[in-house]
């Protein structure tokens, strides 16, 4: 709350030097009788502008510094007895001393733990009052130094311009540094997983079977050995991600062909949109109608054939996964389609060919490569979908080609593993991030190489 | 191929022998064609029938009416209406006599299973009654209360009178008394009083969605605040200022990277720099909102420029001909051109984050939270959780309530694609 308080402040400080900055430029006109090189409010831009960026910045700065800053100063107050203990850990020790000072005490906390939280308190009070200090410092100093810059000289409209460009110039940063964040939280933990388990294993090992450490320990665990092979999840994955392409492809090729090559303008105009819906639906709306409407009438229907149909079925999942990434498919291969000059359609024609002879050897072929590429968008599309699979296909590590039987994927065993409590530097939080990395690896390789078809074929044309 | 000489007339012949195939197969194509699209609209369908006639329901409940007689002493013992008197109050002790009154249980057992009939939330409403209307006390009034959700379920038909006793999940005993309060005239079917206005809560009859809704809100307006800016600004720095260069290239291929990368993988990027580096808590809309608003950057971005690409270049030409900036060519001119297009783009974004789910499962937003979060520091849970919390849970009743919150989810869906579609309609000027 404090901090927001503060926020408002400087936002309203440097309001106040808009006005004072317009005021300054007035006065600089009128004592040298001539216009100014700018519109009289850049002088108040820029005084604001110029006052509000390097606050900001430091107040942000502060912000995420000092916690962090707390975080390694109250080492010092934790007792050597605890640190020492075996089942010492330092977030843990930091959560406890957190809540206690938020006020959340979970029964009588140790001495130590009060003790370090009216530390931590004291801290807290102490930064408040740094931040507002050089909070206030900095915005007057710099809004009184590009006060002082307003002479008749000064071209306001330019100087403002150069740091709006640079603001602009920054966000567009924010993509890289998205990509950069993403490769840094999975890596690290990647590498420091495989140190625990070796990468043959995780990649060619035939059995998951990912344990605490602490039950292993505690003897509870068959054999107590965890195992890290990732095959049954690669297997699981494929496996749905076929069944989804068995519905989805023919659904929406002929759909897009249809649609492209059939369809009067207002039947595409209506069928359109409405496949698209299907893109739109939440994927926990699709986890819910495979769990609970799918799953049970492929069970029932499946006891009339006498077969057994397990209650999380890598049907139901691929099935309801199909249906989800037909839009994919249709729309992407309806553009392509209509991507095939009309000059093509007509030489097929002109040789006296029907409609069906056209699309299937003129058309087709020559939008093949891009029907392709919105195929293998869909596969990772699919690879990717998470919420489906985590609730329809269940979390049983089979190594089965049998599409009625229960099987797992990667995206599933990084939500089961990472949602909840976690132990950390435990060898099965940290598989979940070897596992996301596998997952980025695949998903980028596939868009590349569909991105690459598409602009291989549209050379082609243009 | 044979070199037979065919003479025109046998040419014709074979054509015309052949047209009826041809012409037959050009049907079948189009026939396939048709039956694929009313597959895919007949999917459609039945995902939006299946959760229309399961959730339907979910709106409503049965209540039983009972009189209450508010007795201050008894409900209000300090007399100051403070949540602690009112919780020392005797609220449900009331209630079930006005019910004991009604059925009549002899003995204690039979109290027991009078008792759990009506649900635990009882004292609460009552609570809630006197608080927002003291005038109360002293008079007898009539008051609705909700019925347990096994209870409930029975009503509905969903456990049958003919299973034996010892399988289903209410007693013979509760089913009589529950005949004599419907032979009253006390049983009442009507809309829910919690589904929108209570909170996540382990009683399925007193479960709402409030908490939920008011979580994806703040969150979506973190993601809104975040994303549009910094969309907008991407989109014009690559389009109007920055120079074809091997960093704006690179920042192409990095945006449609992100737009490749699995949502999940934004849960754990979340996860691991805003929650274990930065030091955030878990759980609150905040740090949902920021990973929200960088998964749905790439949309925002892509959309913007193919908005800002669309604005000609004759409009540039004309501001700069007056002697505008390159700033305000781009602030005056084509910024507020694109802008419909930049909406469009945004509203389909939003609708994106607010269906996601997998990533605020990383960061915790899991968690289970009775009381409605106030600011974006609050923890709190979003609508798509909820529903997949509730998904798992295992009473009969939670099914409707889980459907019931995928209609409003899919209602606030709906509305902002036709919000996208009318904009783009109405506001997109063709040049």
């Amino acid at each position: 709350m404090f901090s927001f308080y503060i926020l408002v402040g400087i936002l309203l400080i440097s309001f106040v030097f808009f006005f004072l900055g317009k005021n300054q430029a007035k006065k600089v006109a009128y004592t040298n009788k001539k216009k100014l090189h700018s519109l009289i409010h850049y002088y108040g831009l820029y005084s604001l502008l110029s006052s509000l960026i390097p606050t900001l910045g430091i107040f942000f700065a502060i912000t995420i510094c000092d916690d962090l800053l707390f975080a390694e100063l109250i080492k010092k107050y934790i007792p050597d007895e605890v640190v020492n203990s075996k089942d010492y850990n330092f977030t843990i020790v930091l959560a406890q001393i957190n809540n206690s000072v938020e006020g959340l005490i979970f029964g009588t906390p140790p001495e130590w733990v009060a003790n370090a939280a009216a530390i931590w308190k004291s801290w807290v009070l102490k930064s408040n009052t740094i931040t507002m200090a050089v909070c206030t410092i900095t915005i007057f100093i710099f809004g009184f130094f590009s006060l002082k810059k307003i002479q008749y000289e000064f071209r306001s409209r330019n100087a403002v311009e150069k740091i709006v460009t640079s603001i602009l110039a920054v966000s567009s940063m924010i993509a890289i540094l998205t990509t950069i964040a993403i490769i840094f939280s999975v890596v690290f933990e990647s590498i420091r997983f495989f140190a625990l388990i070796p990468y043959d294993e995780f990649l060619f090992g035939t059995i998951w079977n990912p344990q605490f450490e602490g039950a292993d320990r505690a003897g509870s665990g068959q054999e107590g050995l965890s195992q890290y092979g990732a095959i049954p999840l690669f297997a699981g994955t494929f496996l749905i991600s076929i069944i989804a392409l068995c519905v989805s492809v023919p659904v929406g090729l002929f759909s897009a062909i249809y649609l492209s090559e059939y369809a009067t303008s207002k039947e595409r105009a209506f069928f359109k949109p409405l496949l698209e819906i299907l893109a739109g639906i939440p994927t926990v709306v699709y986890g819910f109608f495979a769990a609970l409407t799918v799953a049970p009438f492929l069970r029932s229907s499946g006891s009339i054939f006498g077969l057994n149909v397990a209650s999380e079925s890598a049907l139901a999942a691929g099935l309801v996964m199909g249906i989800m990434i037909i839009p994919f498919i249709s729309s992407l291969s309806d553009d392509v389609i209509n991507a095939v000059p009309q000059s093509l359609r007509d030489a097929g024609y002109g040789l006296g060919s029907t409609k069906n002879e056209t699309v299937m050897k003129i058309v087709l072929p020559a939008a093949l490569p891009g029907v392709v590429a919105s195929i293998i968008l869909a596969v990772s599309r699919a690879v990717g979908e998470t919420m489906i699979v985590v609730m329809a296909a269940g979390l049983a590590a089979n190594l089965t080609a049998n599409p009625l039987e229960a099987v797992t994927t990667v995206t599933s065993q990084i939500v089961t593993i990472l949602v909840g409590d976690q132990e950390f530097e435990s060898a099965k939080t940290l598989s979940a991030f070897a596992l996301a990395l596998t997952l980025i690896i695949i998903t980028l390789a596939m868009n590349f190489y569909a991105l690459h078809i598409v602009k291989k074929y549209r050379e082609q044309y243009e | 191929m044979n070199n037979k000489i065919i003479s025109p007339s046998d040419a014709l012949d074979i054509v015309k022998k052949s047209i009826v195939k041809r012409r037959s197969r050009d049907n079948r194509l189009k026939l396939f064609g048709r039956i694929a699209i009313g597959l895919a609209v007949c999917f459609l369908l039945t995902l939006f029938y299946s959760i229309f006639t399961k959730g339907y329901p979910g709106f409503f409940q049965y209540y039983v009416t009972l009189d209450i007689k508010f007795d201050r002493e008894r409900i209000d013992p300090k007399g100051d209406l403070s949540d602690n008197s009112l919780f020392d109050g005797e609220a449900s002790k009331i209630v079930n006599e006005s019910l004991y009154s009604i059925i009549q249980p002899k003995g204690r057992k039979e109290r027991k299973i009078a008792k759990k009939i009506v649900s635990s939330g009882k004292d609460v409403r009552i609570a809630k009654m006197v608080k927002n209307n003291p005038s109360l006390f002293g008079t007898t009034a009539i008051v609705k209360f909700a019925l347990d959700d096994d209870v409930d379920s029975f009503l509905r038909g969903y456990i049958k009178r003919e299973t034996p006793e010892n399988e289903r999940r209410i007693s013979d005993k509760a089913i009589q008394f529950i005949d004599k309060l419907n032979e009253e005239g006390r049983i009442s079917y009507e809309f829910s009083d919690y589904i929108l206005s209570g909170s996540a809560s382990g009683n399925p009859e007193m479960a709402g969605i409030k908490g939920a809704f008011i979580g994806s809100m703040l969150t979506l307006s973190v993601c809104l605040l975040i994303a549009f800016p910094l969309g907008v600004a991407t989109a014009v720095y690559l389009e109007e200022i920055a120079k074809k260069n091997r960093i704006t290239e690179f920042i192409e291929v990095n945006i449609n990277n992100l737009a490749a990368v699995p949502s999940v993988v934004f849960g754990i990027m979340g996860l691991a720099i805003f929650i274990s580096i930065f030091g955030m808590p878990r759980s609150i809309p905040l740090v949902g909102g920021m990973v929200l608003a960088l998964m749905t950057l790439p949309t925002i971005i892509i959309s913007s420029r193919a908005a800002i690409r669309a604005v000609p270049p004759s409009v540039r030409d004309a501001a700069y001909g007056i002697g505008a900036s390159k700033i305000q060519v781009i602030f005056h001119h084509v910024i507020p051109l694109a802008m419909p297009g930049m909406l469009t783009g945004t509203i389909i974004g939003m609708a994106q984050a607010l269906g996601e789910t997998a990533p605020l499962l990383m960061i915790g937003m899991v968690a289970f939270i009775v009381d409605v979060p106030n600011s974006v520091l609050d923890p709190g849970t979003v609508l798509p959780v909820q529903i997949f919390m509730w998904a798992d849970f295992a009473e009969r009743m939670f099914i409707q309530k889980t459907s019931a919150a995928i209609i409003v989810l899919l209602g606030f869906l709906i509305s902002m694609n036709a919000l996208a579609v009318y904009l783009r309609k109405k506001l997109e000027r063709r040049w």
